[in-house]
């Protein structure tokens, strides 16, 4: 992957390589979680899924790009943990007629770029586009993902990513069922 | 030409049971936008969403585009979104401000915010001996029949007879006393955010809906059962959990003979009432604070008397659900006779503690948003019902619950005791339907 910047600093200047080989690296530890956040989703793998999250964790789809916290905000999802398994328990219960149709989803994530690493957190922007099959009928959906990442010693957790749908100001044709 | 076409309407609906082609034939629709909702008081919005002048809002009036706007004087307008000139809608924006007037896109007629005409380029060069001058009603934008409001909430009509809006709100306007009420400086304010979702179905199977009282704990059974289950996993943790856990375990732990506890209301022109309280009313410190600035600003007496209200929705006829007590609304755009589009909003209680807005936000959040875990089971029912009233299957729709069981007093029909889940509130809409749709016009 190609550098984007110069180096600046002149640690940085002693050791290009190593940087560079460490930002790649990183780069590709986040890349792979992102990829199995959105196969997670695809396979309906919820509590996996769910557990991604760190304890704390926040879901946050807002319903304008211009808001910059869930807190007393409206909020297409802004969903904790607690929340979380409540729809979880939701999909899989039997009676829970939207769920009974034929239904998938399958997401591409790409244009990964991270805006800051620090030994105890690294965040990250991305884009996604992702199909959803209901019945016979395909909706789209796109837009960014921002994530907050813990790093612990089990690997990445979700301290808070932020959704930001192309479409979330127009007119939701039916409702979402799951997480974007 | 419609008319000629369809048969004696009278003929569609008795008292217990409705045909299924006034839910599925486009040319009932046609009909129903006419003589119903391009006829009678729409709600367009609430005047806070429009706070300065030149803000606007645009809404859909059954089947025309309209627009919500503030003006310099002060007064609210509602305005058909067209220019006079060659017909191009003057807001393409779903809201926005217009400036201290209208500019047409297309050829630069301006207008003032009530509609009427403030310039036209060429006007004398270009209009000199033709017969469009200032005094033309047809160079002016065509303003709403008439226009009023109740409490800060704004309706239209675009017929210029009929009654008023006060006459036509009849004791359901309790939608909005109660609501207003409840805010310590008795007045709401809008949330800034309209959650749109398109449903696939005709409209009144959204409307009967709102006060069926048998479906909850059958359609929102998963997501009822779902939220009760953490609800106790919380409790078990941490001794106390949020209020929105019960907002959403409510579906299922309120049975149907729960229900059956409740009762409807009926009043005149279709509008219903369904009572009934989702526990609101904890003793935690945030409802306390919350009372106690009730108290102050209205005396014990009446603070009680306002906290007492037992309301779980009204449905003003034929375009508006409200939740007073969750301060929401949903508002009801038929698109098509087979699609239908709920704006959904919420409001802030005026001088009420933060606390309490974000209870109700909850419910805005988790039941009324797109993600929502209750409405994704609802539009899947009234998916199937449009699909199923669309065969051939059966002429009817039932009505029959509780049917001849109902108690009329003073214009006023309930349903009988431990009857909340009657299906008066349907039979009360259709007997609206048929008088609008059948009048002498």
């Amino acid at each position: 992957m190609a550098r984007k910047t110069a180096p600046k600093s002149k640690a940085a200047a002693r050791t290009p390589s190593a940087a560079r080989a460490s930002g790649a690296l990183l780069q590709h530890d986040v890349e792979q979680f992102l990829y199995r956040q959105a196969e997670l989703l695809d396979t309906r793998q919820w509590q996996q899924w769910i557990d991604l999250f760190a304890e704390d964790g926040i879901y946050w789809m807002p319903p304008d790009p211009s808001h910059t916290t869930w807190e007393g905000m409206p909020a297409i999802f802004a969903e904790d943990r607690n929340l979380m398994t409540v729809r979880m328990k939701r999909l899989l219960h039997p009676d829970a007629w939207s769920q009974r149709p034929l239904w998938g989803t399958n997401h591409v994530v790409s244009n990964v770029v991270i805006e800051k690493a620090t030994p105890a957190e690294v965040h990250v922007r991305s884009r996604f586009h992702m199909l959803e099959l209901r019945r016979d009928d395909v909706r789209h959906f796109a837009g960014s993902y921002r994530h907050e990442l813990q790093r612990t010693k089990d690997g990445f957790r979700i301290k808070l990513q932020r959704v930001d749908m192309t479409n979330a100001q127009a007119a939701y044709d039916y409702v979402l069922q799951a997480w974007v | 030409m419609l008319q000629e076409t369809i048969p004696d309407l009278s003929k569609f609906v008795e008292p217990d049971r409705v045909r299924r082609e006034v839910y599925v034939d486009p040319r009932i629709f046609e009909l129903e936008m006419q003589r119903i909702h391009e006829r009678v008081w729409i709600y367009c919005g609430h005047e806070s969403q429009v706070p300065k002048p030149g803000d606007y809002w645009t809404v859909r009036i059954g089947r025309q585009p309209m627009v919500m706007v503030r003006g310099a004087d002060g007064r609210v307008h509602v305005l058909y979104n067209r220019c006079p000139h060659r017909g191009a809608m003057l807001c393409g924006d779903q809201h926005g401000n217009t400036g201290a007037f209208f500019r047409c896109s297309y050829h630069a007629w301006t207008f003032h915010h009530d509609g009427r005409l403030r310039n036209i380029p060429m006007m004398e060069s270009g209009y000199a001996g033709t017969r469009l001058s200032r005094d033309n009603p047809d160079c002016h934008v065509k303003p709403a029949a008439r226009v009023e409001s109740y409490r800060g909430f704004v309706f239209a009509s675009l017929a210029a007879d009929g009654p008023t809006l006060a006459e036509f709100l009849g004791e359901a306007r309790v939608a909005f006393d109660d609501m207003c009420d409840r805010a310590p400086a008795g007045e709401v304010e809008i949330v800034p955010n309209c959650f749109r979702v398109v449903q696939h179905s005709n409209w009144k199977i959204f409307l009967e809906n709102q006060l069926d009282a048998l479906h909850p704990s059958v359609t929102h059974q998963s997501a009822g059962r779902a939220a009760h289950e953490v609800e106790k996993e919380i409790e078990r943790r941490t001794g106390k959990a949020p209020l929105s856990y019960h907002m959403l375990s409510a579906f299922a732990t309120v049975t149907i003979d729960k229900w059956d506890a409740f009762q409807t209301l009926n009043y005149p022109y279709g509008h219903c009432l369904l009572t009934g309280y989702m526990g609101l009313r904890p003793r935690d410190p945030d409802t306390l604070a919350y009372e106690a600035a009730l108290e102050k600003a209205y005396g014990k007496k009446r603070a009680e008397e306002i906290l007492s209200v037992n309301i779980h929705h009204v449905l003003i006829y034929p375009g508006l659900s409200v939740q007073p007590q969750l301060q929401q609304l949903r508002a009801v755009r038929p698109l098509s006779v087979d699609r239908t589009l709920t704006e959904i909003w919420h409001f802030r209680l005026k001088g009420a503690p933060e606390a309490i807005y974000r209870r109700a936000l909850a419910y805005y959040n988790l039941v009324n948003s797109p993600s929502t875990m209750i409405n994704a089971d609802d539009l899947e029912n009234f998916w199937k019902c449009h699909q199923g009233l669309a065969s051939a299957g059966g002429d009817w729709v039932s009505f029959h619950r509780h049917y001849g069981r109902d108690v009329e007093k003073d214009g006023v029909v309930s349903s009988g005791p431990n009857m909340g889940t009657s299906e008066a509130p349907m039979r009360n809409q259709m007997k609206a339907w048929v008088q609008y749709m059948t009048a002498e016009k």
